[in-house]
């Protein structure tokens, strides 16, 4: 994409007679999909990514989704937010959105934070779209940091946003040996890591960013979700991609695809549970957050999925908080 | 080691060449090692011992040459010819490094334990009790205290690290080890007792070695077999005590009458 990119930028109209165009590049601009028409009263392109760049990304999509767990670079965009914000989920779900999607964004299990807020504001915005809280009604969920307790249905697409997408790179800086490591499938390091986790704290100690093995392969960071939701991967009927920006990587876990997280036979992977039910909703066996109440130290313990506990709520269960 | 004697070296050298630029690394390097052999590489600083190592490791690809390899078949393979995953399975398994700086062979951030167990992880041991008791007996053969186990080797002392990386990586039971100075950089005590415990090892688990190194005294205590080189290529080899006792060339007869006598 880029090389036509630069062959078209090369013909400029000074330029012209010294450039003998090859007829390929003709060919090539004809296969493109025409640029559809901005947006009325946005003047951004749908979803707001140009078409050329969008299929650039969705070519590293299917790559990524051939090859569960591999990282696929991508020429990742500068998009209007930091680099953090989640540049990387964004324009992965730019470049799967059709008109027709109900997008859901949710940042640490809740609709209502900045983070969530704004993007879905931004694609609210540039395409259109139809947007909604409920992860059941949603097509598209773009995700910081949780997967939504309620079970992910077949045709639903889950979007992370990942800061880090090497799990070896704490552990081997070098981005050249890490791509060998994966190429030979030698994860020992792995295991290295999660040893000194147990030598140091008497149990596997790494509660977020949990290394997980895909289809039996490629060792992958399921991004920063807490180990909690690692289960919620493996088997799971929705199609999930992953969108580094800063680090320009794109990689996928297709549906009903064995996703294991990564243990010893003496210690094996186990989740968090917590002692309390959900203080608005009473909802057992889901992640709960820890909200501080007052400075005296009151503290309560809710979920961390808002759409699951609202739900709930409407459905009548009621917490001791409630 | 009987089986490994009967058919023949371990490791084949042959005309093992590199160049950097018109300037010689090594040239038309040539030796074989048995099984359960020390051969020691001796030479002033420049003459190209340690390119030598990187070229027999496979760290540096040579000019010309070759190194061929006796693998657990039996079959002498030529390193170059095998698939980077068996060359990287080999090393890990079957061969052993230990550098002359311990921090680039082993890893300072993790613990003791989890340096020795890596190799261990690397082949597929998943179960961390058995782990952690084989990293402690091989700290224990290394004379490492028990209670260092969880340590960083940047909390251990330059003795302690390079007998760290021996247990790193004798762990798997390598049949080959290739040595960079060692001992260099250590004070002449804890050198005695480094030579000490790598002749033991070497005697009790029939290692075959390579050791570089500048220190005659080492090679006369370590090796049964030496090479001197100069300027990139081998200029004497023999027995160490017929090399050291009475050598031929006037360079070797230089560089073992240069020795301080203690």
């Amino acid at each position: 994409m880029s090389d036509e990119g630069h062959r078209g930028d090369a013909r400029l109209p000074g330029h012209e007679t010294d450039i003998t165009p090859s007829p390929e590049p003709h060919a090539r601009t004809e296969d493109l999909p025409a640029e559809p028409a901005p947006e009325p009263g946005t003047g951004y392109n749908f979803a707001y990514l140009d078409e050329g760049t969008k299929r650039m990304i969705r070519r590293a999509i299917l790559k990524a989704i051939a090859i569960p767990g591999y990282q696929v670079p991508f020429a990742s965009r500068e998009m209007p937010m930091p680099y953090g914000w989640g540049t990387g989920g964004v324009q992965v779900t730019a470049a799967i959105l059709g008109r027709s999607d109900v997008l859901k964004v949710i940042d640490q299990g809740s609709d209502d934070t900045t983070n969530a807020v704004s993007i879905r504001a931004f694609f609210a915005r540039t395409a259109g779209v139809a947007v909604t809280t409920r992860t059941a009604e949603a097509t598209v969920i773009q995700t910081r940091h949780r997967i939504p307790e309620r079970p992910l249905a077949e045709g639903q697409v889950l979007v992370y946003q990942v800061p880090i997408p090497e799990p070896l790179r704490f552990l081997e800086p070098r981005e050249t040996e890490t791509r060998q490591l994966h190429a030979l499938a030698e994860y020992g390091l792995m295991h290295v890591k999660l040893y000194e986790d147990i030598a140091r704290h008497g149990h596997i100690a790494t509660t977020y960013a949990y290394p997980v093995e895909v289809a039996g392969r490629y060792v992958m960071d399921p991004s920063p979700t807490p180990k909690f939701d690692n289960p919620k991967m493996d088997d799971c009927p929705a199609l999930q991609l992953f969108g580094a920006g800063r680090e320009k990587r794109i990689y996928a876990v297709p549906p009903h695809t064995r996703v294991r997280s990564l243990d010893f036979e003496d210690h094996p992977f186990r989740v968090q549970h917590f002692a309390e039910p959900c203080a608005l909703c009473a909802a057992r066996g889901v992640y709960l957050d820890e909200v501080l109440l007052d400075d005296a130290g009151r503290r309560m313990f809710v979920c961390s999925d808002t759409d699951h506990c609202e739900e709930r709520r409407a459905a009548g269960h009621r917490g001791e908080g409630a | 080691m009987s089986a490994g004697a009967t058919c023949g070296p371990l490791l084949c050298v042959r005309g093992l060449t590199k160049r950097y630029g018109h300037r010689i690394g090594c040239a038309d390097v040539a030796f074989d090692l048995d099984p359960g052999e020390v051969l020691a590489i001796v030479g002033e600083s420049g003459s190209g011992k340690s390119t030598l190592l990187s070229l027999i490791a496979r760290d540096l690809a040579p000019d010309a040459g070759t190194v061929r390899y006796r693998l657990r078949d039996g079959t002498l393979a030529d390193l170059a010819a095998l698939s980077e995953a068996e060359r990287r399975h080999l090393m890990r398994t079957d061969w052993g490094f230990i550098r002359q700086d311990a921090a680039q062979g082993l890893r300072m951030g993790v613990s003791a334990g989890g340096n020795v167990g890596e190799r261990l992880m690397g082949v597929g041991a998943r179960h961390y009790g058995r782990i952690r008791s084989t990293a402690a007996e091989w700290l224990g053969k290394v004379e490492i205290a028990a209670d260092r186990i969880d340590d960083p080797p940047k909390a251990f002392s330059g003795g302690m690290r390079q007998r760290l990386q021996i247990a790193r990586n004798l762990v798997t039971g390598p049949r080959l080890v290739l040595m960079d100075e060692p001992t260099s950089g250590l004070d002449v005590s804890v050198q005695a007792r480094l030579l000490d415990l790598i002749r033991r090892l070497v005697a009790e688990l029939g290692l075959a070695v390579v050791i570089v190194t500048h220190d005659l005294a080492v090679a006369r205590l370590l090796s049964h077999r030496m090479i001197v080189m100069r300027g990139g290529r081998v200029i004497e080899s023999g027995l160490t005590d017929q090399v050291l006792d009475d050598p031929a060339e006037p360079y070797t007869q230089l560089l073992v009458a240069s020795v301080l006598a203690a």
